[in-house]
């Protein structure tokens, strides 16, 4: 039963939920929108497939490095574009992703248009999943502490949260450096599963993508990201017998999805919510 | 040298001015990025190629033929995708609008197949001297069409009835229902403008580069709204404005820097101008309320 295929259609769900979670953090959690996300994954796949391929580091210090990497430019981006509100914090990111696109073509050292080859297959089920849960939890942890809930202040009212004391442009930063953080995690591992990069697999489609599980799944709900990265990997895994008319229906979805749904599949739930409201609801019974 | 890119510039900055007018407007009024609106475009270039081949029409026919066209697609897509998201969160619409996006782009594909058709020649290409630089009567044209576009779309907004209707959509919804203004009829009129005005720039541009191809609607699309947001988005002027500098910067850049940068320069020069004026080159202070 588990073939090579589903094992590789696995251990991409794996990755995109990492690169799912990094985002909800960014936007579901913190409220900013990112349309750039593809661009710190590429920064992360970039950094780490270098090392792999120049100076055949072990894989935990490229992965590491990748993703550090990916966190600096968050901060560096971050800095300056944060005070905006926004839209044109969407449109920032955005540009920034086409440019890094843009750098990526013309770098030598990443080998231009032809992108990265032969790089180690170091990812595999395993150390993907192991990293799955780490950040699940990790997260989880993070939400209920004093930064998260810091972050979901700023994400209701801005004003309210600066008014009582949070200082709200570096949390955004924080917010902003840790789910890139994810994001270039995300990107090495993809580099280290395919073995092969190109600067076009991380264009502006790649961002959509990602913020299509956030959305779909539900924005701030952990397990909703999961749920979003899983089906949305392994749909139009399922519409490949439909071929062209793939993307057909993946827009009719995604325009019907939000209709009807719109607050995501998994909007507003979240694991330990979930088994408080079963705990009070038990409570009520009983008396 | 200098005045031929400027010359260019102007140009290409013009189509980039057209497709940023939709984006302006219904961002003005809904608070939406309509992201299906660079898709608009694409389909006008298209619709345009159809009216030339298949009925031999001329340019002005052709462009008219693409903007009607256009306008009802505007619509058709306000109905079926935005409105039954009024009232839920503005990321359901954007998701939607990509959803709309991705729809047409594939569809397109799947029609005419992915690759570049050309214009057919419609009439004499004419090179004018003008100081040390060339100017063809193509390049006139486009500057023309656009400029009388633009004047058409101003003097719309504000010297007509519904203009005025448009403009107080933008100012306050609830307030422009209680004033007797059918909000959603305006909205659709937004639409229908906004995407005449690309499907015009689809034809100009089809003409001009001599090339149309499904594809062709992301990039225009991510330039003119950056445009959009240069000059401030929700202002008309502004987007004029910004559309006209990032096609002159970007032509500049390309003959003064290198042109495998090409697509870098629109979107630094958005970075740069929003850290230091945030909200756009003629946008308003945004005042954050309580």
């Amino acid at each position: 039963m588990f073939n090579a295929y589903y094992l590789q259609v696995l251990v991409v769900v794996g990755i995109n939920t990492i690169l799912a979670l990094g985002l909800n953090l960014i936007t579901g959690i913190t409220g900013q929108l990112s349309l750039g996300h593809a661009a710190f994954m590429s920064i992360g796949a970039y950094t780490s497939a270098i090392l792999s391929l120049k100076y055949q580091l072990p894989f935990a210090v490229v992965l590491l490095s990748g993703a550090f990497m990916a966190a600096f430019f968050g901060i560096i981006l971050g800095f300056p574009t944060l005070r905006l509100s926004g839209d044109y914090l969407a449109i920032t990111t955005l540009g920034f992703a086409e440019i890094t696109k843009v750098v990526l073509l013309n770098m030598e050292s990443a080998g231009k248009a032809l992108g990265l080859a032969g790089i180690p297959q170091k990812a595999n089920v395993y150390n993907v999943y192991v990293l799955v849960i780490v950040v699940v939890f990790a997260l989880i942890r993070l939400i209920n502490s004093r930064v998260g809930r810091a972050f979901q202040a700023i994400r209701e009212d801005e004003i309210a949260a600066e008014a009582t004391g949070i200082p709200i442009t570096r949390y955004k930063i924080m917010a902003f450096a840790i789910g890139s953080f994810l994001a270039g995690l995300g990107g090495g591992l993809y580099a280290h599963y395919l073995t092969y990069i190109n600067p076009t697999d991380f264009g502006f489609l790649k961002s959509i993508e990602i913020l299509n599980m956030v959305v779909l799944g539900g924005m701030g709900s952990i397990p909703g990201s999961v749920l979003g990265a899983l089906i949305l990997t392994v749909v139009p895994e399922m519409l490949r017998f439909v071929q062209d008319y793939r993307m057909l229906f993946y827009g009719v979805v995604l325009i019907f999805l939000m209709i009807f749904r719109p607050n995501g599949l998994l909007g507003g739930v979240s694991l330990t919510k979930m088994l408080s409201t079963r705990k009070r609801r038990n409570l009520e019974t009983n008396n | 040298m200098f005045l031929q890119q400027l010359i260019n510039g102007i140009t290409l900055g013009s189509t980039y001015a057209l497709i940023a007018l939709g984006y302006t407007m219904v961002y003005g009024i809904i608070q939406l990025i309509n992201f299906a609106h660079g898709e608009v475009y694409m389909v006008g270039a298209f619709t345009g190629l159809i009216f030339v081949n298949m009925f031999g029409a001329n340019i002005a026919l052709a462009i008219l033929g693409a903007m009607i066209c256009c306008m009802l697609l505007g619509v058709l897509i306000e109905r079926i995708a935005y409105r039954p998201l009024q009232g839920s969160s503005r990321l359901s619409a954007l998701i939607s609008a990509i959803g709309v996006s991705i729809f047409l782009s594939t569809l397109v594909v799947l029609i005419r197949g992915p690759q570049t058709t050309s214009y057919p020649q419609m009439f004499k290409i004419v090179l004018y001297q003008v100081g040390p630089a060339k100017i063809s009567n193509l390049q006139i044209l486009i500057m023309i069409i656009s400029a009388i576009l633009m004047i058409a779309l101003h003097l719309i907004v504000q010297k007509t009835k519904v203009g005025k209707a448009m403009r107080a959509c933008a100012q306050d919804q609830d307030a422009a229902r209680l004033m007797g203004i059918s909000v959603e009829k305006i909205i659709s009129l937004t639409f229908a403008l906004g995407s005449a005005l690309a499907a015009a720039g689809g034809v100009l541009v089809g003409i001009y580069f001599n090339a149309v191809f499904p594809t062709m609607g992301m990039m225009a699309g991510m330039k003119a709204f950056s445009a959009a947001v240069l000059g401030g988005i929700g202002s008309i002027p502004g987007a004029v404005l910004g559309g006209l500098f990032l096609g002159i910067a970007e032509v500049f850049g390309v003959a003064y820097l290198s042109s495998s940068y090409r697509d870098a320069i629109a979107f630094s020069i958005l970075i740069l101008v929003l850290l230091i004026k945030p909200t756009g080159l003629l946008g308003k202070p945004i005042q954050k309320k309580v």
